[in-house]
């Protein structure tokens, strides 16, 4: 009986009409690429992706230069100096990353007491000239201006779990 | 004198009328198939070039001509050249018999079932050719795969046609449609129905498609017959292939559903609501059925192993076949209804 079953199934291509169907449904299923430069897939709001240095809203950059960040940077990407400034607040001279060296691991923006250096959700950059990979204090404070509503939306969106 | 010439370039006109046209189909199949198995895969497939990816298969086209044709310094170059020539040119002769609508042919010949299956062997020789003359040990494999499994499909695709020419007492395409006309019960697809499956199947084994596309395996043997080939010379290759598509599902249309004929014969009121159709419509969008359906079992099934196609082919196939053929011939013999009455 099962082998009259199996010979039956075999010669009416029943397996095959099956496998057929289910292309067939896919077909006409609903389509799930992304158009890339048209379009993106959502990103999180953890992202790690470009560098950045944050400001206070009043316009007072964030960084006391403590140098967590560069203790922790399993790259040695980043390369600190600081002094004293007029107002007697310590502060950096020198804040220099290498974008080359960095990996993205985000551990300097774990250690930063004050959510200074961040990493942005921007994936989109290249370096064109040697030299423009190491992102200076300027290049990073003008990244996180350019970045600052996004950057405070995110660290909101994550803040139950910081 | 004058008016030999004129019939000669009457014939040369249709000849490029038939030749044209199928080149553009061909083009426009590889784009279809990309699609296809796109959608079949969740995916949207071509849609850069030019609105929503029409313009791809030209633009592959003019890739492949501008491209080097590279010839192996190992290899027999005049073989090498001729094999695509080889695989091409059957491929289309074979369109000389093949009737788009009541008339519409370029050769009405009487034995045009015997022709087109005496072209599709040749296109065997330019395979073979190609294998032989690339002196690869991939190519040579492949040919050699090609070879033995299109000679052993060969036979129960005969046999499937003998099926259909004692139906229709006829080896002339017009009047086998002519045979099946009355309604779509009436073509052969009904009455020939295991012959009609067989023939589908040897068809995909003939022309090299998947599931039978062992002429092809990416891990064992590259590409094929065609590793070596560059530029044009691989693309008569794949035109061959596609335009042999084309045909078999032509002759499965002209064999098993009976060609130009409107499916709405037979029925009272649509037949003459769809009188105004022209018969080659009909035709196209029977053969779009079948090329669908090669792209859909594409799509669908995986590979075949070697020992099993043979097995099919020889165990399977050409018994179903020889069975059928003996049902037809009593029942053609002895009158029987309801379709040999």
């Amino acid at each position: 009986m099962k082998r009259l079953i199996k010979t039956v199934k075999s010669f009416t291509l029943w397996e095959l009409f099956q496998g057929l169907f289910v292309t067939g449904r896919a077909f006409f299923g609903k389509k799930i690429t992304i158009q890339y430069p048209e379009e993106e897939t959502p990103i999180s709001p953890r992202f790690r992706g470009m560098l950045a240095l944050r400001r206070y809203p009043n316009g007072e950059e964030r960084c006391i230069a403590c140098k967590l960040c560069e203790a922790v940077c399993p790259a040695a990407a980043i390369t600190i100096e600081s002094e004293e400034r007029e107002d007697g607040s310590r502060r950096t001279t020198k804040y220099e990353i290498d974008a080359f060296k960095c990996i993205n691991c985000g551990f300097c923006e774990e250690a930063c007491p004050v959510d200074s250096i961040v990493l942005t959700p921007e994936m989109h950059y290249h370096i064109e000239n040697r030299g423009d990979n190491i992102l200076t204090k300027e290049k990073l404070l003008a990244i996180g201006d350019l970045y600052e509503e996004r950057l405070a939306a995110d660290r909101a969106a994550d803040e139950k779990y910081r | 004198m004058l008016e030999q010439l004129i019939s000669l370039a009457w014939i040369i006109a249709k000849i490029l009328i038939i030749v044209l046209p199928l080149l553009g189909v061909v083009a426009y199949l590889t784009m279809a198939e990309r699609k296809v198995i796109a959608y079949m895969q969740y995916r949207v497939g071509v849609n850069r070039v030019g609105i929503r990816g029409i313009g791809q298969p030209i633009a592959d086209a003019m890739k492949l001509i501008f491209k080097e044709i590279i010839i192996p310094k190992a290899s027999n170059r005049y073989l090498f050249i001729l094999a695509p020539i080889l695989a091409m040119t059957p491929a289309l002769v074979a369109w000389s018999v093949v009737p788009f609508d009541d008339g519409w042919v370029l050769a009405n010949v009487n034995a045009g079932v015997l022709f087109i299956f005496a072209m599709t062997s040749i296109g065997i020789y330019g395979i073979i050719c190609a294998g032989w003359g690339s002196n690869s040990k991939y190519a040579f494999f492949s040919a050699m795969r090609v070879a033995a499994q299109m000679v052993s499909y060969e036979i129960a695709m005969g046999f499937a046609l003998v099926g259909v020419l004692i139906a229709a007492g006829s080896m002339n395409f017009t009047d086998i449609v002519h045979a099946q006309s009355g309604s779509v019960l009436h073509w052969y697809w009904l009455p020939l129905l295991p012959l009609f499956v067989v023939y589908w199947v040897s068809g995909l084994a003939e022309t090299n498609r998947a599931p039978f596309d062992v002429a092809e395996g990416e891990s064992e043997i590259v590409a094929g017959f065609h590793v070596e080939y560059s530029g044009m010379t691989f693309a008569m290759f794949f035109l061959a292939e596609y335009a042999n598509m084309i045909l078999i599902s032509s002759l499965a249309v002209l064999m098993f559903l009976g060609g130009w004929l409107s499916p709405f014969q037979g029925i009272p009121l649509l037949e003459s609501t769809f009188n105004w159709v022209p018969g080659i419509v009909w035709f196209a969008a029977k053969a779009s059925l079948f090329l669908y359906l090669y792209l859909w079992i594409r799509a669908t099934f995986p590979r075949y192993r070697y020992d099993q196609i043979m097995r099919l082919g020889w165990k399977v196939l050409i018994p179903v076949t020889l069975v059928w053929i003996f049902v037809v011939a009593l029942a053609v013999q002895f009158h029987l209804p309801p379709w040999f009455a």
